[in-house]
Protein backbone atom coordinates (compact mmCIF):
# COMPACT_ATOMS: atom_id res chain seq x y z
CA UNK A 1 0.00 0.00 0.00
CA UNK A 2 2.94 2.45 1.02
CA UNK A 3 4.59 1.53 -2.18
CA UNK A 4 1.43 2.76 -4.05
CA UNK A 5 1.29 6.12 -2.23
CA UNK A 6 5.07 6.43 -3.12
CA UNK A 7 4.55 6.36 -6.93
CA UNK A 8 5.28 9.11 -9.14
CA UNK A 9 1.60 9.88 -9.75
CA UNK A 10 1.28 11.22 -6.17
CA UNK A 11 4.27 13.55 -6.89
CA UNK A 12 2.77 14.65 -10.28
CA UNK A 13 0.95 18.30 -10.26
CA UNK A 14 -1.42 17.44 -12.96
CA UNK A 15 -2.73 14.27 -10.27
CA UNK A 16 -2.70 16.50 -7.58
CA UNK A 17 -4.83 19.32 -8.57
CA UNK A 18 -7.17 17.60 -10.52
CA UNK A 19 -7.55 14.89 -8.12
CA UNK A 20 -7.70 17.45 -4.95
CA UNK A 21 -10.31 19.52 -7.11
CA UNK A 22 -12.13 16.40 -7.07
CA UNK A 23 -11.99 15.60 -3.48
CA UNK A 24 -13.13 18.57 -2.65
CA UNK A 25 -16.02 18.21 -4.91
CA UNK A 26 -17.06 14.58 -3.07
CA UNK A 27 -16.69 16.43 0.25
CA UNK A 28 -18.99 18.73 -0.64
CA UNK A 29 -21.48 16.51 -2.29
CA UNK A 30 -21.59 14.05 0.92
CA UNK A 31 -22.20 16.67 2.75
CA UNK A 32 -24.46 18.77 0.81
CA UNK A 33 -27.31 18.53 3.78
CA UNK A 34 -24.63 20.51 6.15
CA UNK A 35 -23.55 22.93 3.72
CA UNK A 36 -27.09 24.23 2.63
CA UNK A 37 -29.60 26.28 4.56
CA UNK A 38 -32.32 25.06 2.25
CA UNK A 39 -34.33 21.87 0.39
CA UNK A 40 -33.10 21.83 -3.17
CA UNK A 41 -36.85 21.08 -3.68
CA UNK A 42 -39.02 23.35 -1.71
CA UNK A 43 -40.51 26.41 -3.88
CA UNK A 44 -41.00 29.84 -2.25
CA UNK A 45 -42.45 31.82 -5.42
CA UNK A 46 -42.29 35.26 -3.28
CA UNK A 47 -38.36 34.50 -3.55
CA UNK A 48 -38.64 33.79 -7.34
CA UNK A 49 -35.55 34.92 -9.45
CA UNK A 50 -33.46 36.49 -6.96
CA UNK A 51 -29.88 37.51 -7.80
CA UNK A 52 -26.83 36.06 -5.33
CA UNK A 53 -27.17 37.22 -1.76
CA UNK A 54 -25.61 36.04 1.50
CA UNK A 55 -29.07 34.11 2.22
CA UNK A 56 -29.01 32.87 -1.39
CA UNK A 57 -25.25 32.17 -2.66
CA UNK A 58 -25.47 31.35 -6.08
CA UNK A 59 -29.65 33.62 -6.34
CA UNK A 60 -32.88 31.54 -6.59
CA UNK A 61 -34.42 29.83 -9.53
CA UNK A 62 -37.87 30.55 -11.52
CA UNK A 63 -39.70 28.79 -9.01
CA UNK A 64 -37.73 30.25 -5.90
CA UNK A 65 -35.83 27.57 -4.87
CA UNK A 66 -31.57 28.00 -3.94
CA UNK A 67 -29.47 27.30 -6.99
CA UNK A 68 -26.24 26.63 -4.69
CA UNK A 69 -28.17 23.98 -2.97
CA UNK A 70 -29.72 22.55 -5.73
CA UNK A 71 -25.61 22.82 -7.25
CA UNK A 72 -24.52 20.96 -4.45
CA UNK A 73 -27.17 17.77 -4.76
CA UNK A 74 -26.58 18.18 -8.28
CA UNK A 75 -22.89 17.58 -8.00
CA UNK A 76 -23.91 14.11 -6.50
CA UNK A 77 -25.27 12.49 -8.87
CA UNK A 78 -22.90 14.07 -12.03
CA UNK A 79 -20.46 11.78 -9.55
CA UNK A 80 -22.08 9.45 -9.19
CA UNK A 81 -23.47 8.84 -13.12
CA UNK A 82 -19.54 9.14 -14.05
CA UNK A 83 -17.92 6.48 -11.25
CA UNK A 84 -21.02 4.36 -12.18
CA UNK A 85 -20.69 4.52 -15.93
CA UNK A 86 -17.02 4.39 -16.02
CA UNK A 87 -17.18 1.13 -14.17
CA UNK A 88 -19.74 -0.64 -16.12
CA UNK A 89 -17.89 0.63 -19.57
CA UNK A 90 -14.45 -0.62 -18.78
CA UNK A 91 -15.80 -3.97 -17.33
CA UNK A 92 -17.60 -4.83 -20.72
CA UNK A 93 -15.29 -3.15 -23.06
CA UNK A 94 -12.37 -5.12 -21.32
CA UNK A 95 -14.07 -8.74 -21.73
CA UNK A 96 -14.85 -7.52 -25.06
CA UNK A 97 -11.45 -6.51 -26.27
CA UNK A 98 -9.80 -9.13 -24.66
CA UNK A 99 -12.11 -12.25 -26.43
CA UNK A 100 -11.62 -10.03 -29.61
CA UNK A 101 -7.69 -9.68 -29.56
CA UNK A 102 -7.34 -13.37 -28.23
CA UNK A 103 -9.54 -15.06 -30.05
CA UNK A 104 -8.98 -14.51 -33.98
CA UNK A 105 -11.84 -15.59 -35.02
CA UNK A 106 -14.06 -13.43 -33.11
CA UNK A 107 -12.13 -10.48 -33.61
CA UNK A 108 -13.38 -9.48 -37.32
CA UNK A 109 -17.06 -9.89 -36.51
CA UNK A 110 -16.50 -8.05 -33.00
CA UNK A 111 -14.69 -5.42 -34.29
CA UNK A 112 -17.04 -4.59 -36.76
CA UNK A 113 -19.70 -4.38 -34.52
CA UNK A 114 -17.60 -2.04 -32.89
CA UNK A 115 -17.26 0.39 -35.74
CA UNK A 116 -20.83 0.12 -36.32
CA UNK A 117 -21.51 1.14 -33.26
CA UNK A 118 -18.87 4.41 -33.25
CA UNK A 119 -20.79 5.42 -36.26
CA UNK A 120 -23.75 6.07 -34.41
CA UNK A 121 -23.31 9.66 -32.57
CA UNK A 122 -23.20 9.05 -29.14
CA UNK A 123 -25.26 11.60 -27.76
CA UNK A 124 -28.07 10.41 -30.44
CA UNK A 125 -27.55 7.02 -29.52
CA UNK A 126 -28.62 8.01 -25.78
CA UNK A 127 -31.57 10.37 -26.57
CA UNK A 128 -32.85 7.37 -28.31
CA UNK A 129 -32.38 4.92 -25.82
CA UNK A 130 -33.73 7.44 -23.11
CA UNK A 131 -36.73 8.58 -25.27
CA UNK A 132 -37.37 4.99 -25.49
CA UNK A 133 -37.24 3.47 -22.61
CA UNK A 134 -38.31 6.69 -19.88
CA UNK A 135 -35.90 8.84 -18.08
CA UNK A 136 -34.44 7.19 -14.86
CA UNK A 137 -31.24 6.79 -13.52
CA UNK A 138 -30.39 3.32 -15.08
CA UNK A 139 -31.91 4.20 -18.72
CA UNK A 140 -29.30 7.13 -18.55
CA UNK A 141 -26.36 5.11 -16.98
CA UNK A 142 -26.81 2.69 -20.27
CA UNK A 143 -27.59 5.33 -22.33
CA UNK A 144 -23.84 6.58 -21.46
CA UNK A 145 -22.47 3.54 -21.42
CA UNK A 146 -23.01 1.91 -24.92
CA UNK A 147 -21.18 4.65 -26.60
CA UNK A 148 -18.15 4.29 -24.38
CA UNK A 149 -17.91 0.58 -24.44
CA UNK A 150 -16.02 0.55 -28.76
CA UNK A 151 -13.46 2.56 -26.80
CA UNK A 152 -12.11 0.75 -24.46
CA UNK A 153 -12.75 -2.73 -26.49
CA UNK A 154 -10.69 -0.95 -29.08
CA UNK A 155 -7.45 -0.14 -26.72
CA UNK A 156 -7.81 -3.33 -24.78
CA UNK A 157 -7.42 -5.19 -27.88
CA UNK A 158 -4.79 -2.93 -28.64
CA UNK A 159 -2.94 -4.02 -25.69
CA UNK A 160 -3.76 -7.44 -26.32
CA UNK A 161 -2.18 -7.66 -29.95
CA UNK A 162 0.86 -6.08 -28.89
CA UNK A 163 1.44 -8.98 -25.85
CA UNK A 164 0.39 -11.64 -27.06
CA UNK A 165 3.74 -11.56 -29.44
CA UNK A 166 5.53 -11.19 -26.34
CA UNK A 167 8.19 -14.43 -25.63
CA UNK A 168 6.54 -14.58 -22.12
CA UNK A 169 2.92 -15.71 -23.52
CA UNK A 170 4.46 -17.78 -26.16
CA UNK A 171 6.22 -19.41 -22.92
CA UNK A 172 3.01 -19.99 -21.40
CA UNK A 173 1.13 -21.14 -24.69
CA UNK A 174 4.30 -23.63 -25.49
CA UNK A 175 3.74 -24.88 -22.05
CA UNK A 176 -0.35 -25.82 -22.64
CA UNK A 177 -1.70 -23.08 -19.92
CA UNK A 178 -5.32 -22.59 -20.61
CA UNK A 179 -6.20 -19.38 -22.46
CA UNK A 180 -8.07 -17.89 -19.74
CA UNK A 181 -5.37 -18.31 -17.25
CA UNK A 182 -3.36 -17.13 -19.73
CA UNK A 183 -5.63 -13.79 -20.32
CA UNK A 184 -6.20 -13.50 -16.62
CA UNK A 185 -2.22 -13.53 -15.46
CA UNK A 186 -0.29 -12.66 -18.49
CA UNK A 187 -2.48 -10.02 -20.45
CA UNK A 188 -4.71 -8.32 -18.25
CA UNK A 189 -2.17 -6.43 -15.90
CA UNK A 190 -0.83 -4.95 -19.25
CA UNK A 191 -4.34 -3.31 -19.65
CA UNK A 192 -4.41 -1.86 -16.12
CA UNK A 193 -2.24 1.19 -16.36
CA UNK A 194 -3.71 2.55 -19.92
CA UNK A 195 -7.42 1.38 -18.36
CA UNK A 196 -7.17 3.57 -15.43
CA UNK A 197 -6.02 6.80 -17.92
CA UNK A 198 -8.98 5.71 -20.15
CA UNK A 199 -10.97 5.39 -17.24
CA UNK A 200 -10.77 9.04 -16.10
CA UNK A 201 -11.21 10.42 -19.54
CA UNK A 202 -14.61 8.23 -19.46
CA UNK A 203 -15.89 10.03 -16.04
CA UNK A 204 -15.20 13.20 -17.63
CA UNK A 205 -17.25 12.23 -20.39
CA UNK A 206 -20.04 10.53 -18.54
CA UNK A 207 -20.58 13.80 -16.95
CA UNK A 208 -20.68 15.91 -19.53
CA UNK A 209 -23.12 13.76 -21.33
CA UNK A 210 -25.74 13.44 -18.44
CA UNK A 211 -25.70 17.30 -18.53
CA UNK A 212 -26.24 17.66 -22.22
CA UNK A 213 -28.82 15.18 -21.75
CA UNK A 214 -30.49 16.82 -18.97
CA UNK A 215 -29.84 19.92 -20.48
CA UNK A 216 -32.15 18.29 -24.01
CA UNK A 217 -34.77 17.10 -21.77
CA UNK A 218 -33.77 13.49 -22.62
CA UNK A 219 -31.98 12.86 -19.11
CA UNK A 220 -32.82 12.26 -15.59
CA UNK A 221 -36.74 13.62 -14.60
CA UNK A 222 -36.93 17.05 -14.29
CA UNK A 223 -37.84 17.41 -10.64
CA UNK A 224 -34.39 15.59 -9.46
CA UNK A 225 -31.91 18.25 -9.30
CA UNK A 226 -28.91 17.43 -11.67
CA UNK A 227 -26.72 20.19 -13.39
CA UNK A 228 -27.87 19.87 -16.86
CA UNK A 229 -31.56 20.52 -15.26
CA UNK A 230 -30.80 23.18 -13.17
CA UNK A 231 -29.03 24.90 -16.65
CA UNK A 232 -32.26 23.71 -18.47
CA UNK A 233 -34.41 25.39 -16.44
CA UNK A 234 -32.49 28.58 -16.62
CA UNK A 235 -32.92 28.95 -20.28
CA UNK A 236 -36.40 30.59 -20.74
CA UNK A 237 -35.02 33.47 -18.54
CA UNK A 238 -31.30 34.20 -19.06
CA UNK A 239 -31.22 37.71 -19.71
CA UNK A 240 -32.77 38.36 -16.72
CA UNK A 241 -31.31 35.72 -14.24
CA UNK A 242 -28.18 34.45 -16.00
CA UNK A 243 -26.97 32.85 -12.39
CA UNK A 244 -29.18 30.30 -12.80
CA UNK A 245 -26.99 28.76 -15.84
CA UNK A 246 -23.32 30.15 -15.10
CA UNK A 247 -23.35 28.95 -11.38
CA UNK A 248 -24.20 25.20 -12.39
CA UNK A 249 -22.25 25.91 -15.77
CA UNK A 250 -19.26 27.03 -14.01
CA UNK A 251 -19.17 23.86 -11.44
CA UNK A 252 -19.47 21.38 -14.83
CA UNK A 253 -17.08 22.96 -16.65
CA UNK A 254 -14.64 22.83 -13.34
CA UNK A 255 -15.39 19.52 -12.61
CA UNK A 256 -14.93 18.12 -16.31
CA UNK A 257 -11.44 20.30 -16.47
CA UNK A 258 -10.27 18.55 -13.05
CA UNK A 259 -10.65 14.86 -14.40
CA UNK A 260 -9.29 15.66 -17.68
CA UNK A 261 -6.30 17.17 -15.76
CA UNK A 262 -6.11 13.81 -13.76
CA UNK A 263 -6.16 11.96 -16.70
CA UNK A 264 -3.69 14.10 -17.91
CA UNK A 265 -0.98 13.18 -14.72
CA UNK A 266 -2.21 10.26 -14.71
CA UNK A 267 -1.01 9.10 -18.44
CA UNK A 268 1.64 10.89 -18.15
CA UNK A 269 2.68 8.60 -14.90
CA UNK A 270 1.22 5.83 -15.45
CA UNK A 271 1.48 5.41 -18.90
CA UNK A 272 4.25 6.77 -20.60
CA UNK A 273 3.75 5.10 -23.81
CA UNK A 274 0.46 6.88 -24.83
CA UNK A 275 2.34 10.29 -23.53
CA UNK A 276 5.37 9.54 -26.34
CA UNK A 277 2.80 8.92 -28.96
CA UNK A 278 0.96 12.17 -27.95
CA UNK A 279 4.16 14.06 -28.13
CA UNK A 280 2.88 15.95 -25.19
CA UNK B 1 -9.15 6.23 -57.43
CA UNK B 2 -12.19 4.93 -58.82
CA UNK B 3 -11.33 1.19 -57.94
CA UNK B 4 -9.87 3.34 -54.47
CA UNK B 5 -13.46 4.88 -53.97
CA UNK B 6 -15.64 1.60 -54.83
CA UNK B 7 -13.46 -0.87 -52.26
CA UNK B 8 -14.17 1.79 -49.73
CA UNK B 9 -17.49 1.90 -50.40
CA UNK B 10 -17.46 -1.90 -50.30
CA UNK B 11 -16.46 -1.67 -46.66
CA UNK B 12 -18.86 1.01 -45.38
CA UNK B 13 -21.25 -1.86 -46.19
CA UNK B 14 -20.57 -3.86 -43.33
CA UNK B 15 -20.62 -0.76 -40.76
CA UNK B 16 -23.76 0.64 -42.34
CA UNK B 17 -25.57 -2.81 -41.91
CA UNK B 18 -24.49 -2.60 -38.34
CA UNK B 19 -25.70 0.42 -37.60
CA UNK B 20 -29.18 -0.75 -39.01
CA UNK B 21 -29.43 -3.70 -37.29
CA UNK B 22 -28.80 -1.75 -34.26
CA UNK B 23 -31.05 1.18 -35.15
CA UNK B 24 -33.55 -1.85 -35.94
CA UNK B 25 -33.17 -4.15 -32.61
CA UNK B 26 -33.22 -0.57 -30.97
CA UNK B 27 -37.03 -0.06 -30.98
CA UNK B 28 -37.83 -3.99 -31.36
CA UNK B 29 -36.07 -4.90 -27.95
CA UNK B 30 -37.07 -2.08 -25.74
CA UNK B 31 -40.17 -2.21 -23.34
CA UNK B 32 -43.57 -1.29 -24.57
CA UNK B 33 -45.57 -2.08 -28.41
CA UNK B 34 -43.00 -0.83 -31.19
CA UNK B 35 -46.48 -0.15 -32.84
CA UNK B 36 -47.67 1.59 -30.08
CA UNK B 37 -44.28 3.49 -29.38
CA UNK B 38 -44.25 4.66 -33.17
CA UNK B 39 -47.67 5.37 -33.12
CA UNK B 40 -47.07 8.02 -30.25
CA UNK B 41 -48.98 8.67 -27.26
CA UNK B 42 -52.37 9.70 -28.53
CA UNK B 43 -52.77 7.44 -31.22
CA UNK B 44 -56.24 5.54 -31.64
CA UNK B 45 -55.83 1.52 -31.71
CA UNK B 46 -56.65 1.84 -35.10
CA UNK B 47 -53.83 4.00 -36.23
CA UNK B 48 -51.65 1.46 -33.81
CA UNK B 49 -53.24 -1.41 -35.82
CA UNK B 50 -52.63 0.17 -38.81
CA UNK B 51 -49.10 0.85 -38.50
CA UNK B 52 -48.52 -2.50 -37.03
CA UNK B 53 -49.96 -3.87 -40.52
CA UNK B 54 -47.41 -1.13 -42.49
CA UNK B 55 -44.48 -2.61 -41.25
CA UNK B 56 -45.16 -5.81 -40.61
CA UNK B 57 -45.00 -5.66 -36.81
CA UNK B 58 -46.50 -8.96 -36.31
CA UNK B 59 -44.48 -11.11 -38.62
CA UNK B 60 -41.00 -13.07 -37.45
CA UNK B 61 -38.31 -10.44 -36.69
CA UNK B 62 -36.21 -11.34 -39.90
CA UNK B 63 -38.76 -10.24 -41.96
CA UNK B 64 -39.65 -7.77 -40.66
CA UNK B 65 -35.93 -6.38 -40.89
CA UNK B 66 -35.85 -7.02 -44.83
CA UNK B 67 -39.17 -4.91 -44.96
CA UNK B 68 -37.59 -2.23 -43.21
CA UNK B 69 -34.42 -2.24 -44.84
CA UNK B 70 -36.55 -2.28 -48.20
CA UNK B 71 -38.39 0.92 -47.38
CA UNK B 72 -35.15 2.46 -46.23
CA UNK B 73 -33.40 1.51 -49.29
CA UNK B 74 -35.80 3.56 -51.08
CA UNK B 75 -35.17 6.68 -49.02
CA UNK B 76 -38.37 5.94 -46.85
CA UNK B 77 -37.55 7.11 -42.87
CA UNK B 78 -41.31 6.40 -41.94
CA UNK B 79 -43.94 9.12 -41.06
CA UNK B 80 -43.75 11.77 -38.02
CA UNK B 81 -46.17 10.91 -35.16
CA UNK B 82 -46.66 14.16 -34.66
CA UNK B 83 -46.57 16.51 -38.19
CA UNK B 84 -47.65 13.16 -40.02
CA UNK B 85 -44.97 14.19 -42.66
CA UNK B 86 -42.67 11.83 -44.14
CA UNK B 87 -39.39 12.04 -41.97
CA UNK B 88 -37.03 12.15 -45.09
CA UNK B 89 -39.07 15.30 -46.21
CA UNK B 90 -39.00 17.11 -42.35
CA UNK B 91 -34.79 16.04 -42.26
CA UNK B 92 -34.19 17.62 -45.68
CA UNK B 93 -35.91 21.16 -45.03
CA UNK B 94 -34.15 21.31 -41.56
CA UNK B 95 -30.65 20.72 -43.84
CA UNK B 96 -29.42 23.72 -44.35
CA UNK B 97 -29.11 25.76 -40.76
CA UNK B 98 -27.49 22.65 -39.84
CA UNK B 99 -24.40 22.12 -43.02
CA UNK B 100 -24.37 25.78 -42.75
CA UNK B 101 -23.03 25.66 -39.02
CA UNK B 102 -21.17 22.45 -39.18
CA UNK B 103 -19.38 24.13 -42.61
CA UNK B 104 -18.39 27.63 -40.76
CA UNK B 105 -17.26 25.78 -37.28
CA UNK B 106 -14.75 23.23 -39.43
CA UNK B 107 -13.44 26.36 -41.23
CA UNK B 108 -13.10 28.77 -38.88
CA UNK B 109 -11.88 26.34 -36.10
CA UNK B 110 -9.09 25.12 -38.99
CA UNK B 111 -8.44 28.81 -40.08
CA UNK B 112 -7.32 29.24 -36.13
CA UNK B 113 -6.30 26.17 -35.00
CA UNK B 114 -3.65 25.36 -37.81
CA UNK B 115 -1.54 28.24 -37.72
CA UNK B 116 -2.07 28.40 -33.84
CA UNK B 117 -0.11 24.57 -34.03
CA UNK B 118 2.36 25.55 -36.37
CA UNK B 119 3.48 28.40 -34.17
CA UNK B 120 3.42 26.36 -31.13
CA UNK B 121 5.15 23.69 -32.72
CA UNK B 122 7.99 26.22 -34.05
CA UNK B 123 8.53 28.15 -30.42
CA UNK B 124 8.18 24.61 -28.64
CA UNK B 125 8.44 24.86 -25.06
CA UNK B 126 7.86 28.93 -25.34
CA UNK B 127 5.41 31.00 -23.40
CA UNK B 128 3.12 30.99 -26.57
CA UNK B 129 3.12 27.26 -26.97
CA UNK B 130 2.77 26.55 -22.61
CA UNK B 131 -0.39 28.71 -23.26
CA UNK B 132 -1.78 26.69 -26.27
CA UNK B 133 -1.26 23.84 -24.49
CA UNK B 134 -2.89 24.74 -21.73
CA UNK B 135 -5.91 26.59 -23.77
CA UNK B 136 -6.37 23.34 -25.52
CA UNK B 137 -7.35 21.76 -21.97
CA UNK B 138 -9.64 24.13 -21.18
CA UNK B 139 -11.00 23.88 -24.62
CA UNK B 140 -12.16 20.41 -23.85
CA UNK B 141 -13.47 20.29 -20.55
CA UNK B 142 -15.99 23.54 -21.07
CA UNK B 143 -19.11 21.70 -22.16
CA UNK B 144 -20.42 23.66 -25.22
CA UNK B 145 -23.89 25.01 -24.51
CA UNK B 146 -21.77 26.54 -20.89
CA UNK B 147 -19.52 28.54 -23.20
CA UNK B 148 -22.51 29.24 -25.38
CA UNK B 149 -24.25 31.27 -22.55
CA UNK B 150 -21.23 32.76 -21.22
CA UNK B 151 -21.06 34.07 -25.20
CA UNK B 152 -24.82 35.04 -25.12
CA UNK B 153 -23.96 36.87 -21.92
CA UNK B 154 -21.04 39.14 -22.62
CA UNK B 155 -21.35 39.30 -26.74
CA UNK B 156 -25.02 39.84 -26.31
CA UNK B 157 -26.05 41.36 -23.40
CA UNK B 158 -23.33 42.73 -22.02
CA UNK B 159 -21.66 43.94 -25.16
CA UNK B 160 -24.51 44.36 -27.62
CA UNK B 161 -22.89 43.28 -30.70
CA UNK B 162 -24.85 39.93 -31.73
CA UNK B 163 -27.83 38.90 -31.49
CA UNK B 164 -28.52 36.06 -28.88
CA UNK B 165 -30.77 33.93 -30.99
CA UNK B 166 -31.86 32.52 -34.42
CA UNK B 167 -30.37 32.04 -37.55
CA UNK B 168 -30.56 33.75 -41.48
CA UNK B 169 -30.38 32.02 -44.40
CA UNK B 170 -27.16 32.69 -46.97
CA UNK B 171 -29.84 34.07 -49.25
CA UNK B 172 -30.34 36.85 -46.64
CA UNK B 173 -27.46 38.35 -47.70
CA UNK B 174 -23.91 37.40 -46.24
CA UNK B 175 -24.09 40.02 -43.83
CA UNK B 176 -27.10 39.01 -42.54
CA UNK B 177 -25.92 35.60 -42.42
CA UNK B 178 -22.74 36.01 -40.85
CA UNK B 179 -24.15 38.19 -37.63
CA UNK B 180 -26.40 35.47 -36.91
CA UNK B 181 -23.77 32.57 -36.98
CA UNK B 182 -20.92 33.98 -35.86
CA UNK B 183 -21.91 33.25 -31.96
CA UNK B 184 -22.96 29.86 -32.34
CA UNK B 185 -19.33 28.98 -34.82
CA UNK B 186 -17.19 30.54 -32.18
CA UNK B 187 -18.85 28.44 -29.50
CA UNK B 188 -18.84 25.28 -31.42
CA UNK B 189 -15.29 26.17 -32.89
CA UNK B 190 -13.69 26.13 -29.35
CA UNK B 191 -13.73 22.53 -28.70
CA UNK B 192 -12.41 22.00 -31.88
CA UNK B 193 -9.49 24.66 -32.22
CA UNK B 194 -8.52 22.81 -29.27
CA UNK B 195 -8.15 18.93 -30.67
CA UNK B 196 -7.04 20.30 -34.15
CA UNK B 197 -3.93 23.03 -32.76
CA UNK B 198 -2.99 20.08 -30.33
CA UNK B 199 -2.50 17.80 -33.26
CA UNK B 200 -0.88 20.13 -35.45
CA UNK B 201 1.40 20.58 -33.08
CA UNK B 202 2.21 17.22 -32.47
CA UNK B 203 2.60 16.62 -36.20
CA UNK B 204 4.74 19.75 -36.76
CA UNK B 205 7.00 18.07 -34.07
CA UNK B 206 7.46 15.34 -35.28
CA UNK B 207 8.44 16.52 -38.74
CA UNK B 208 10.56 19.05 -37.78
CA UNK B 209 13.16 16.70 -36.68
CA UNK B 210 13.27 15.02 -39.50
CA UNK B 211 16.66 15.23 -42.15
CA UNK B 212 15.20 17.25 -45.00
CA UNK B 213 13.67 20.30 -42.58
CA UNK B 214 17.20 20.49 -41.74
CA UNK B 215 18.26 20.35 -45.69
CA UNK B 216 15.74 23.21 -45.93
CA UNK B 217 16.89 25.38 -43.74
CA UNK B 218 20.69 24.78 -44.68
CA UNK B 219 19.81 25.41 -48.60
CA UNK B 220 18.51 29.05 -47.02
CA UNK B 221 15.32 28.83 -47.23
CA UNK B 222 13.03 31.42 -45.62
CA UNK B 223 11.23 30.48 -42.54
CA UNK B 224 7.79 30.28 -43.59
CA UNK B 225 8.43 27.98 -46.37
CA UNK B 226 10.00 25.51 -44.35
CA UNK B 227 7.23 25.36 -41.95
CA UNK B 228 4.34 25.13 -44.86
CA UNK B 229 5.58 24.02 -47.55
CA UNK B 230 8.01 21.58 -46.26
CA UNK B 231 6.64 20.77 -42.73
CA UNK B 232 3.01 21.08 -42.75
CA UNK B 233 2.54 19.57 -46.37
CA UNK B 234 3.93 16.16 -44.18
CA UNK B 235 2.35 16.81 -41.53
CA UNK B 236 -1.17 17.07 -43.26
CA UNK B 237 -2.29 13.22 -42.51
CA UNK B 238 -2.62 13.18 -39.44
CA UNK B 239 -4.21 16.36 -39.29
CA UNK B 240 -6.85 15.51 -41.59
CA UNK B 241 -7.55 11.90 -39.79
CA UNK B 242 -8.22 14.11 -36.30
CA UNK B 243 -10.92 16.10 -38.77
CA UNK B 244 -12.74 13.01 -39.40
CA UNK B 245 -12.73 12.10 -35.88
CA UNK B 246 -14.09 15.81 -35.49
CA UNK B 247 -16.59 15.41 -37.20
CA UNK B 248 -17.96 13.01 -35.21
CA UNK B 249 -17.78 15.05 -32.45
CA UNK B 250 -19.34 17.98 -34.19
CA UNK B 251 -22.84 15.63 -34.84
CA UNK B 252 -23.56 16.17 -30.98
CA UNK B 253 -22.20 19.82 -30.59
CA UNK B 254 -24.56 20.60 -33.75
CA UNK B 255 -27.60 19.20 -31.71
CA UNK B 256 -26.69 21.23 -28.23
CA UNK B 257 -25.45 24.77 -30.25
CA UNK B 258 -28.77 24.69 -32.23
CA UNK B 259 -30.70 24.90 -28.63
CA UNK B 260 -28.72 27.19 -27.14
CA UNK B 261 -29.02 29.95 -30.13
CA UNK B 262 -32.59 28.99 -31.24
CA UNK B 263 -31.55 27.55 -34.54
CA UNK B 264 -34.07 25.61 -36.82
CA UNK B 265 -31.50 22.83 -37.71
CA UNK B 266 -31.48 19.21 -37.60
CA UNK B 267 -30.73 19.29 -34.13
CA UNK B 268 -33.16 21.37 -32.64
CA UNK B 269 -35.65 19.17 -35.10
CA UNK B 270 -34.59 16.28 -33.13
CA UNK B 271 -34.65 17.97 -29.42
CA UNK B 272 -38.06 18.86 -30.29
CA UNK B 273 -38.89 15.15 -31.03
CA UNK B 274 -37.62 14.21 -27.68
CA UNK B 275 -40.40 16.41 -25.93
CA UNK B 276 -42.93 15.38 -28.05
CA UNK B 277 -42.22 11.60 -27.75
CA UNK B 278 -41.60 11.69 -31.57
CA UNK B 279 -39.45 8.21 -32.13
CA UNK B 280 -39.56 8.35 -35.81
CA UNK B 281 -37.64 11.90 -36.49
CA UNK B 282 -35.34 10.67 -33.48
CA UNK B 283 -34.65 7.11 -35.43
CA UNK B 284 -34.65 8.66 -38.96
CA UNK B 285 -31.67 11.42 -37.52
CA UNK B 286 -29.73 8.85 -36.47
CA UNK B 287 -29.46 6.98 -39.70
CA UNK B 288 -29.31 10.21 -41.96
CA UNK B 289 -26.08 11.39 -39.48
CA UNK B 290 -24.60 7.92 -38.96
CA UNK B 291 -24.45 7.56 -42.97
CA UNK B 292 -22.76 10.93 -43.56
CA UNK B 293 -20.35 9.78 -40.84
CA UNK B 294 -19.35 6.65 -42.70
CA UNK B 295 -19.03 8.70 -45.72
CA UNK B 296 -16.82 11.62 -44.42
CA UNK B 297 -14.45 8.92 -43.18
CA UNK B 298 -14.69 7.42 -46.61
CA UNK B 299 -13.68 10.70 -47.88
CA UNK B 300 -10.92 10.79 -45.37
CA UNK B 301 -9.40 7.52 -46.53
CA UNK B 302 -9.31 9.07 -50.10
CA UNK B 303 -7.79 12.38 -48.65
CA UNK B 304 -4.84 9.52 -47.55
CA UNK B 305 -4.20 8.72 -50.49
CA UNK B 306 -4.09 12.15 -52.51
CA UNK B 307 -2.08 13.52 -49.93
CA UNK B 308 0.66 10.68 -49.43
CA UNK B 309 1.12 8.56 -52.57
CA UNK B 310 2.65 6.09 -50.24
CA UNK B 311 -0.49 4.97 -48.81
CA UNK B 312 -2.00 1.97 -50.98
CA UNK B 313 -5.09 0.18 -50.16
Amino acid sequence: MQQIFRHAAFRNPSVLIGGGILLLLLVVALLAPLLTGHDPGSIAPRFRLRGPSDEFLMGTDMLGRDVWTRVVHGARISLLVSTVVATIAISIGLVIGLTAGYIRWLDGPMMRAMDGVMAIPGILLAIALVSLSGASLITVIVAIVIPEIPRVARLVRGVVLSIREEPYVEAAVGLGTPTVKILIQHILPNTIAPLIVQGTYICASAILVEAILSFLGAGLPPEIPTWGNIIAEGRGVFQRAPWIILFPGGFLAVTILAVNILGDGLRDTLDPRMKKRLGA
Amino acid sequence: MLRLILSRLVAAIPVMGVVAIFVFLLLRLSPGDPAAILAGDTATPEAIAAIRADLGLDRPIPEQFITWIGQLAQGDLGKSVLSKQPVATMIGQRVEPTMSLALTTLIFAIAVAVPMGILAAWKQGSWFDRGIMALSVAGFSIPVFVLGYIMVFFFSMKLDLFPAQGFAPLRDGLPAFLERIALPTVTLSFIYIALFARITRTAMLEVLNEDYIRTAHAKGLKEHVVLVRHALRNAAIPIVSVIGIGFALLIGGVVITETVFNIPGIGRLVVDAVLGRDYPIIQGVILVFSGVYVLINLAIDVAYVLLDPRIRY
